[in-house]
C-alpha cells in the first residue's frame, strides 16, 4: 500500500477542494499514473467544512475507503485549524500545507504538531491579486506539487487547459496557471 | 485499442450508454445517479446519440416506458438509485416476467428513512427476487465493462431477461478513476443490432404482452422464467470470454478472487471488495493465508462455483452492506451459508453488516475481521453469527 500516495484536502464548501482533488488526479493520469479523486459528500453547503481525497499510484488502486493515513494534507482555509482535526492519521514523514500568510513555525505551534513537515503559502492573497477573488484551490495545488514533487508544473498547466478549456475563458485559465506558478514559487518551508 | 481517461462512475456509465446508443432511455433523476442521466441527456441534446429520451415524471413511469419500448422491439435503458428503484418495484417484476431485456444502472444508495443519500446495497438487494439478473461492480472500470456486457446478456435469445448493473453511490459514482474506454465501433460491433423476435409492432406475427394469466398457466410461465435465469450463467460466461477478447479484461460469475492457499476468506460485493483486496495483498506479503471472494453475479447466485471455490477454506466472513430485518443475516450471507450446507467439511461462516448509509469502511475494520476469522478457525466456534462493523455500540 505504500506505493500509493494519499492526499487529503480540507476546505469549506465553495472553495474548490473537490475540484483541486480531481484536478490533481487528472494531472497524474496524464503522467500515466493510476488515480482516484473523490469528495466526501455531506449536506453540501457553502462555507461548511468538507474533505476531498486524491490517491496516486504506479500500480492499480483497489482501496476505496476515505484517506485515513494521508501522506499529505492540504488545508484551504486556516480557520479550520481550530475546528477540524486536520492532522488526523498524518504519518511521521507526512506533509501539511496550509493556506496562510503566517510562517510554518507559527502554524506548527497552532497545530501542536511534533511530527511531519509544515508548509504555508498565502494562496488567498495570490488568488485575489491574480484572479480578483478568493479561490485558493488552484494556487494550493501549485504549492502542493512543489513540496511533494508529485508532478511537474507543466503537466498541471496542460491539465487545467484541458479540463477548463470548454467551461472558462482563456483569461481565467491563464490566471489560474499564473496563480499556480506563483504559489509554486512562494510556498514557505520551516 | 481504446483510450485511457479519468472518469467518475456516473460519467463512465454515461459513456457506456453513449456507445451503446440505445433506442430509448426513460429516466428520472435521483442522487447519486443524476450525473449519469444528466450527461447522457447532453449527448441526446447534442445529437451524438440517436436515442429517444423520455423525460418521465417518476421512476414508476421510467420503468413503464422502458417496458413499453422494449415490448415494441426497442433497446431500452434506464438508471436509478434507492427510493427511485423502490418506486419502480412493481414494474421491475413486469419487465422480468415479460422477458424484456431492459438494461438498468443502479447506483447503490440507502433507502429512506431516515433520509440518507449515501451508499449501501438495500436498494438492489430489495429487488433480488424481481427476476432480474444482478451484476455488482467494484469500480468505475467494472461499471463501464459490466454495462456493455449486460446488453448482450439481456438480449441473448435463450435468456431475454432484464439486467441491472450496480455500483456504489458516491464511493464510485462520484470518484474519478482511470478508466479504459473502448472505441465506439468496437462497442457497437460487440453488442450488435437488437432484434426482438416478439415485437408488439410486428403485425405479421402478432403477440400479446401482459394478458390475464390465472391458475391455468401463470405457474408454467413462472417456471419458464426460472429456466431462463438458470440458463443465464453459461451465457454470462460466454460473453465474459468474448469481452476479454475485445478488451483484455476477463469477467466470470465471481469477481476476481484471491483464493490460492487461502484459509481465511472474506466475501464482499461492490467497492469494499477492492478495499479487502488491498488488505489481502498487504497481509499476504507478511505470509498470512488470507483471501477474498468477490461477488459479481448475485442473481442468479453461482452457489456451486462459490462452494467449490471455498473448498479447503477454514473460516469465511461474509460482508453485507444491507439488512434483511429479522432474517438470519444479510442477503449475501444467507446465500453463502446455504451454498455451503452440502459440503462435507464446510468452513465456519460468520456475517458482518457494515457501511449502512455510507458509513466508511477501511483497512482497520477489515484487518479486524481477519483477526476474528483467525480466532474462529482456531476455536472452531462462531460466538456471534451476525456482527456489525464500524458501528458505535
Amino acid at each position: 500500500m505504500s506505493k500509493i500516495t494519499e492526499i487529503r484536502w480540507h476546505g469549506r464548501g465553495g472553495q474548490g477542494a473537490k475540484t483541486a482533488s480531481l484536478l490533481l488526479a487528472e494531472s497524474a493520469l496524464e503522467e500515466g499514473k493510476y488515480i482516484q479523486g473523490f469528495p466526501e459528500y455531506g449536506p453540501e453547503r457553502m462555507g461548511a467544512p468538507m474533505q476531498s481525497f486524491t490517491r496516486i499510484s504506479e500500480v492499480p488502486i483497489s482501496l476505496h475507503s476515505h484517506v485515513r493515513t494521508p501522506d499529505a494534507v492540504v488545508v484551504l482555509d486556516s480557520t479550520l485549524l481550530g475546528t477540524v482535526d486536520v492532522t488526523f492519521g498524518l504519518g511521521e514523514k507526512g506533509v501539511i500545507l496550509v493556506n496562510s500568510p503566517e510562517t510554518p513555525q507559527t502554524i506548527r505551534r497552532k497545530l501542536g504538531l511534533n511530527k511531519g513537515k509544515v508548509f504555508t503559502v498565502d494562496a488567498t492573497s495570490i488568488s485575489i491579486e491574480i484572479l480578483g477573488k478568493n479561490l485558493p484551490n488552484t494556487p494550493m495545488l501549485g504549492a502542493l506539487i512543489k513540496v511533494t514533487s508529485l508532478l511537474s508544473l507543466d503537466t498541471v498547466a496542460s491539465s487545467i487547459k484541458h479540463k477548463f478549456g470548454k467551461k472558462f475563458s482563456s483569461r481565467i485559465i491563464e490566471g489560474n496557471i499564473e496563480a499556480i506558478k506563483k504559489a509554486y514559487e512562494e510556498v514557505k518551508e520551516e | 485499442m481504446g483510450r485511457i481517461v479519468g472518469l467518475t462512475g456516473d460519467e463512465a456509465t454515461a459513456e457506456a450508454m453513449r456507445q451503446i446508443n440505445p433506442d430509448v432511455v426513460a429516466a428520472y433523476p435521483i442522487t447519486p445517479q443524476t450525473e449519469t442521466v444528466q450527461r447522457f441527456s447532453e449527448f441526446v441534446a447534442e445529437g451524438i446519440v440517436a436515442t429517444e429520451m423520455v423525460r418521465v415524471e417518476s421512476e414508476h413511469s421510467a420503468m413503464s416506458a422502458c417496458v413499453g419500448a422494449a415490448a415494441a422491439g426497442a433497446r431500452a435503458m434506464t438508471a436509478t438509485s434507492a427510493n427511485g428503484l423502490a418506486l419502480m418495484w412493481e414494474i421491475c417484476y413486469i419487465a422480468a416476467s415479460y422477458r424484456l431485456p431492459v438494461i438498468m444502472a443502479v447506483v447503490n444508495r440507502a433507502l429512506s428513512g431516515p433520509i440518507n443519500i449515501h451508499c449501501d446495497h438495500s436498494d438492489s438487494m430489495g429487488t433480488r427476487d424481481a427476476g432480474w439478473i444482478q451484476i455488482y461492480s467494484e469500480n468505475c472500470q467494472e461499471a463501464y465493462d459490466n454495462l456493455i456486457q449486460a446488453v448482450r446478456i439481456a438480449e441473448e435469445e435463450k435468456v431475454r431477461l432484464p439486467v441491472m448493473v450496480t455500483f456504489d453511490g458516491f464511493i464510485i459514482s462520484h470518484a474519478m478513476e482511470r478508466v479504459e474506454i473502448l472505441e465506439d465501433d468496437e462497442v457497437s460491433q460487440f453488442i450488435g443490432k437488437y432484434k426482438n423476435a416478439y415485437s408488439l409492432l410486428d403485425v405479421d406475427s402478432p403477440v400479446t404482452y401482459g394478458p390475464l394469466d390465472l391458475y391455468d398457466y401463470y405457474f408454467e410461465h413462472k417456471r419458464q422464467q426460472i429456466e431462463a435465469i438458470e440458463i443465464s450463467p453459461e451465457v454470462i460466461q460466454k460473453i465474459g470470454r468474448e469481452f476479454k477478447d475485445l478488451s483484455g479484461r476477463y469477467y466470470d460469475l465471481m469477481g476476481s478472487c484471491h483464493l490460492e492457499g487461502a484459509e481465511l476468506v472474506i466475501v464482499a460485493a461492490g467497492s469494499t471488495a477492492g478495499t479487502v483486496e488491498s488488505v489481502v495483498d498487504e497481509l499476504r506479503e507478511k505470509g498470512e493465508k488470507v483471501g477474498l471472494l468477490k461477488i459479481r453475479i448475485f442473481r442468479p447466485f453461482p452457489a456451486k462455483q462459490i462452494a467449490e471455490a471455498l473448498r479447503g477454506v477454514r473460516a469465511v466472513a461474509v460482508l453485507d452492506r444491507s439488512v434483511s430485518f429479522g432474517a438470519q443475516g444479510g442477503p449475501i450471507f444467507l446465500e453463502i451459508r446455504s451454498a455451503l450446507f452440502d459440503e462435507i467439511k464446510p468452513p465456519a461462516v460468520v456475517n458482518y453488516i457494515y457501511g449502512l448509509g455510507g458509513r466508511d469502511i477501511g483497512v482497520d475494520e477489515i484487518e479486524r475481521v481477519y483477526k476474528n476469522l483467525e480466532r474462529i478457525a482456531h476455536t472452531k466456534k462462531v460466538d456471534e453469527l451476525v456482527g456489525y462493523l464500524g458501528l458505535r455500540e
